[in-house]
């Protein structure tokens, strides 16, 4: 950081400690936020490499460059590190970090060693379960679900990975604890419920699913550990064990960690829009309802990941209905966003594109998840390549979209410089392109019978499978031109001061880059966070 | 057999498609209609300044909430009227068990009868009751919608009945490891007489297969995870492989052995005492082997030079 981020008393300056360990120690929410943003955003390129890796051995049938072997204990690697070292604590971790507690009028969150302590609990815990795969016997073949039996049985590392991911869920309860009490106790004056950004309200939804769901999944991985190395046999049915025990306990979680993954995208969607349309929210108290709304009935669906799997028809029955149920919110929240666009004064700049292509990419993935959950079909499409395309539309199309929406919108801020325009849509571009040719494809193989997890294929599914390699190929070109932009332009780009596109919430009122503590004086909060008219006149 | 006494897995589920995706076309091009629309309309070189500051329509959002309620209970509602098409087995079905292993299927017909593909008589419903021989694997026919999965320790079932004369892909749709995406076979639907035929001819079949080892290799699945032309898969290739020397690990400690009978039979019976250098040792062993079949699997082991 040279210029631009010498400001006084800018974040980047303060501290009584050198070079690294003036950040891996710091326990300002700033540096923590930057902290998770360098870790998240480092494996999330690792994971796409592994993905596009995956694409080319897929992209004629039969074997293309790995052994089968290879090619399962790389999908596994993909998801664990997509879904446990980037989506999960990459929104809270760095962007609630980074912006929450400005949002609020806070100088830091409630807890800020315990916020450190997060990180380093999710830093041990990414290298426990990356250190499975130069260990034991070798890297772990389960995929992300560690389903059992086959995980109980397979010789390779299983129980180190299960380790990581254990020690990385601590470091989720505790953000979630952190981030509950900071918005509870820390708000500035006038800072009322009502208030609350709508990113600042989706953190706290989240929160409440982080703390409440995440020892589920501990204790399950914990199970999964006793049956390798204490042969329990809970889940062996040879020994009065259960397989299906171990499914509905894992989706306990993994379900609600879902809405871990969309709840703050959707949030700070929810922030960029009005922006960028110079308009208040549409609907304000729907959409801060309908996260609450989503987090609460979200928790109680997670028996339609098991349509198939033999439980009971009455379950289907009742999982089928309240999945259906967790679909209003998620609509509301869409026909709101468009409504804010209505008679605004549109702007369509990088943060924005980024934001209006999640609506369409998490609308499409949102109605593939019609037809998943509405028993009859989901059977025919579940274990398909269809899932493999639906959650990476809402996943990928959803969260990633929104936290490469997040970088735009928000980085500038942090860093004092911005990126180049131009190249930041051309990247857009590609990346949009690049995303439906390679995901459709999938929905569509898995309507025609394409499994998942299938290193090989029938010659039947060659073309569309070559298809969605290209695809792979347009999309990590668009993925690999934003970052070089982001990075050259936060580093050496124009400096970015003030509040250029007219943000009504707090942290566009503070100095940029924000001071260490961020506010010189308390705020007094005397508007609402998307009265851009209020805003402006102060 | 009233062919109106039924629907077929098809008919059942496809209905339940077809409104879905019918409903959530209509309302994907709307959602991305009004939302090009109003960018194009109020871009800000036109309208530098909002020309609404309307934040909140109760009626508006009374009509978007109750609108995809309804909708999405009707969804709910054919999706499980199709389930129920899925799960209600029509009377008189023919009885057929499948066993799935790491990593082939194997049936079993009334009579006794057993194949590694599925035959089935046209017109007629099967039932097919599911056990698994280890892990979790899972039954899938797309071209009947069909798919359940195969739990170790439960018996699942589904059903289905083809309607024409054909061969249609049968995968494994529940990843169980390393042989996942070669645990596939078909379903073979043969004119009721044919199939009588078929399964009658069961006691000679099984004596001609054990007879011929290469019938007897692809019926126990050997032939999912060995090749017979020297191509790699998941355990080494057959193709020479009486009399070739190889680097195994036993007990953890490589040795040098020259393959011969006695060490092929060792290896069918109990796979893990010896692993050839670079495989895993994920083979199940093949116990219940008669003899004569054993003797068939080594007479086709030291034919393929």
């Amino acid at each position: 950081m040279d210029k631009a981020a010498t400001a006084q008393n800018s974040f980047w300056n303060d501290t009584g400690r050198s070079g690294l360990t003036a950040w891996i120690f710091s326990t300002d929410h700033k540096r923590i936020g930057l902290l998770y943003l360098y870790s998240t955003t480092g494996f999330f390129l690792a994971g796409v490499i592994l993905g596009l890796i995956l694409r080319i051995e897929l992209m004629a049938p039969g074997r293309t460059i790995m052994d089968p072997r290879t090619y399962n204990a790389l999908f596994t690697l993909h998801g664990v590190t997509m879904i446990f070292l980037f989506i999960l604590p990459g929104f809270p971790g760095a962007f609630g970090n980074l912006v929450m507690p400005i949002q609020i009028g806070a100088s830091d969150v409630a807890f800020p060693r315990l916020n450190l302590l997060s990180w380093w609990l999710y830093m041990a815990g990414a290298l426990i379960a990356l250190s499975s795969l130069f260990t034991g016997g070798g890297p772990p073949d389960t995929g992300w679900t560690f389903y059992v039996p086959f995980s109980t049985r397979t010789g390779t590392n299983v129980t180190l990975a299960v380790f990581g991911v254990f020690v990385i869920g601590f470091s989720a309860i505790l953000t979630g604890m952190n981030f509950i009490t900071t918005i509870h106790r820390l708000r500035a004056k006038g800072m009322t419920w009502g208030r609350l950004p709508l990113f600042t309200w989706s953190l706290y939804a989240t929160a409440w699913v982080q703390i409440l769901a995440t020892p589920i999944l501990a204790i399950t991985l914990l199970l999964v550990m006793a049956e390798r190395l204490l042969g329990t046999g809970l889940f062996d049915p040879g020994r009065g064990g259960d397989p299906l025990m171990y499914q509905h306990l894992f989706w306990i979680y993994s379900h609600p960690a879902v809405y871990i993954m969309i709840l703050p995208a959707m949030g700070a969607i929810s922030d960029i829009i009005p922006v960028f349309s110079r308009k208040p929210v549409f609907g304000y108290k729907m959409i801060a309802f309908s996260s609450v709304a989503i987090a609460a009935a979200g928790s109680l669906v997670w028996g339609h990941h098991m349509f198939t799997s033999g439980m009971s028809d009455r379950a289907v029955l009742v999982f089928s209905l309240l999945t259906f149920i967790v679909a209003i919110p998620s609509a509301i929240k869409v026909f709101n966003w468009v409504s804010t666009l209505y008679k605004g004064s549109i702007s369509l700049e990088a943060p924005m594109l980024f934001a209006l292509s999640f609506i369409l990419l998490f609308s499409i993935g949102g109605l593939a998840g019609l037809i998943l959950g509405a028993a009859a079909t989901d059977v025919h499409v579940h274990d398909t390549q269809f899932v493999v395309g639906h959650f990476h539309y809402v996943m990928f199309g959803g969260t990633g979209f929104a936290f490469f929406a997040a970088m735009h919108y928000w980085l500038p801020k942090f860093f004092g410089r911005r990126y180049r325009e131009k190249p930041a849509i051309i990247a857009w571009g590609l990346m949009f392109t690049g995303f439906n040719i390679l995901y459709f494809s999938m929905k569509i193989l898995g309507m025609r019978g394409m499994p998942r997890r299938y290193y090989d294929y029938l010659p039947e599914f060659a073309d569309l499978n070559l298809a969605a390699t290209v695809g792979s190929w347009i999309l990590a070109l668009g993925v690999a031109m934003m970052f070089v932009n982001l990075v050259s332009g936060l580093l050496r780009g124009e400096p970015f001061t003030g509040n250029p596109w007219g943000g009504a919430t707090l942290e566009w009122s503070v100095a940029t880059p924000p001071p260490t503590e961020n506010f010189a004086e308390e705020p007094v909060v005397t508007h609402g966070p998307y009265d851009f008219t209020a805003a402006g006149r102060r | 057999m009233n062919r109106t006494q039924f629907m077929t897995t098809g008919q059942a589920v496809d209905p339940a498609f077809y409104f879905i995706f019918g409903a959530s076309l209509i309302l994907f091009i709307a959602i991305a209609a009004a939302m090009i629309f109003f960018v194009i309309r109020y871009r800000r070189s036109k309208f530098p300044e909002p020309t609404s500051a309307v934040a909140a329509n109760i009626w508006l959002e009374i009509l978007w909430t109750m609108l995809p309620t309804i909708l999405v209970l009707a969804m709910f509602w054919y999706g499980w009227q199709g389930y129920l098409g899925l799960r209600r087995v029509p009377p008189g079905a023919m009885e057929v068990t499948a066993t799935a292993r790491m990593w082939s299927w194997s049936f079993a017909y009334p009579g006794g009868r057993t194949s590694p593909k599925l035959y089935v008589p046209v017109g007629r419903p099967v039932k097919i009751t599911l056990e698994s021989a280890d892990v979790i694997h899972g039954f899938f026919i797309p071209a009947f919608r069909v798919k359940r999965d195969v739990v170790p320790g439960m018996k699942g079932d589904a059903w289905f009945v083809a309607e024409k004369k054909g061969s249609y892909d049968l995968f494994c749709s529940s990843y169980c490891g390393t042989g996942h995406s070669a645990m596939v076979t078909t379903v073979e639907a043969l004119p009721a007489k044919e199939f009588e035929e078929w399964l009658a001819d069961g006691g000679r079949g099984e004596a001609s297969a054990a007879a011929d080892g290469r019938k007897l290799a692809e019926a126990k699945g050997c032939l999912g995870c060995h090749s017979l032309d020297g191509s790699p898969k998941v355990g080494p290739s057959f193709k020479g492989i009486m009399g070739r020397s190889e680097v195994v690990l036993t007990g953890g400690k490589e040795r040098s052995i020259t393959v011969d009978r006695e060490y092929l039979r060792r290896s069918i019976l109990q796979p893990s005492a010896d692993v050839v250098k670079g495989f895993q040792p994920v083979m199940p062993p093949y116990p219940a082997l008669s003899p004569a079949e054993l003797e068939a699997l080594l007479e086709l082991l030291g034919g393929l030079k």
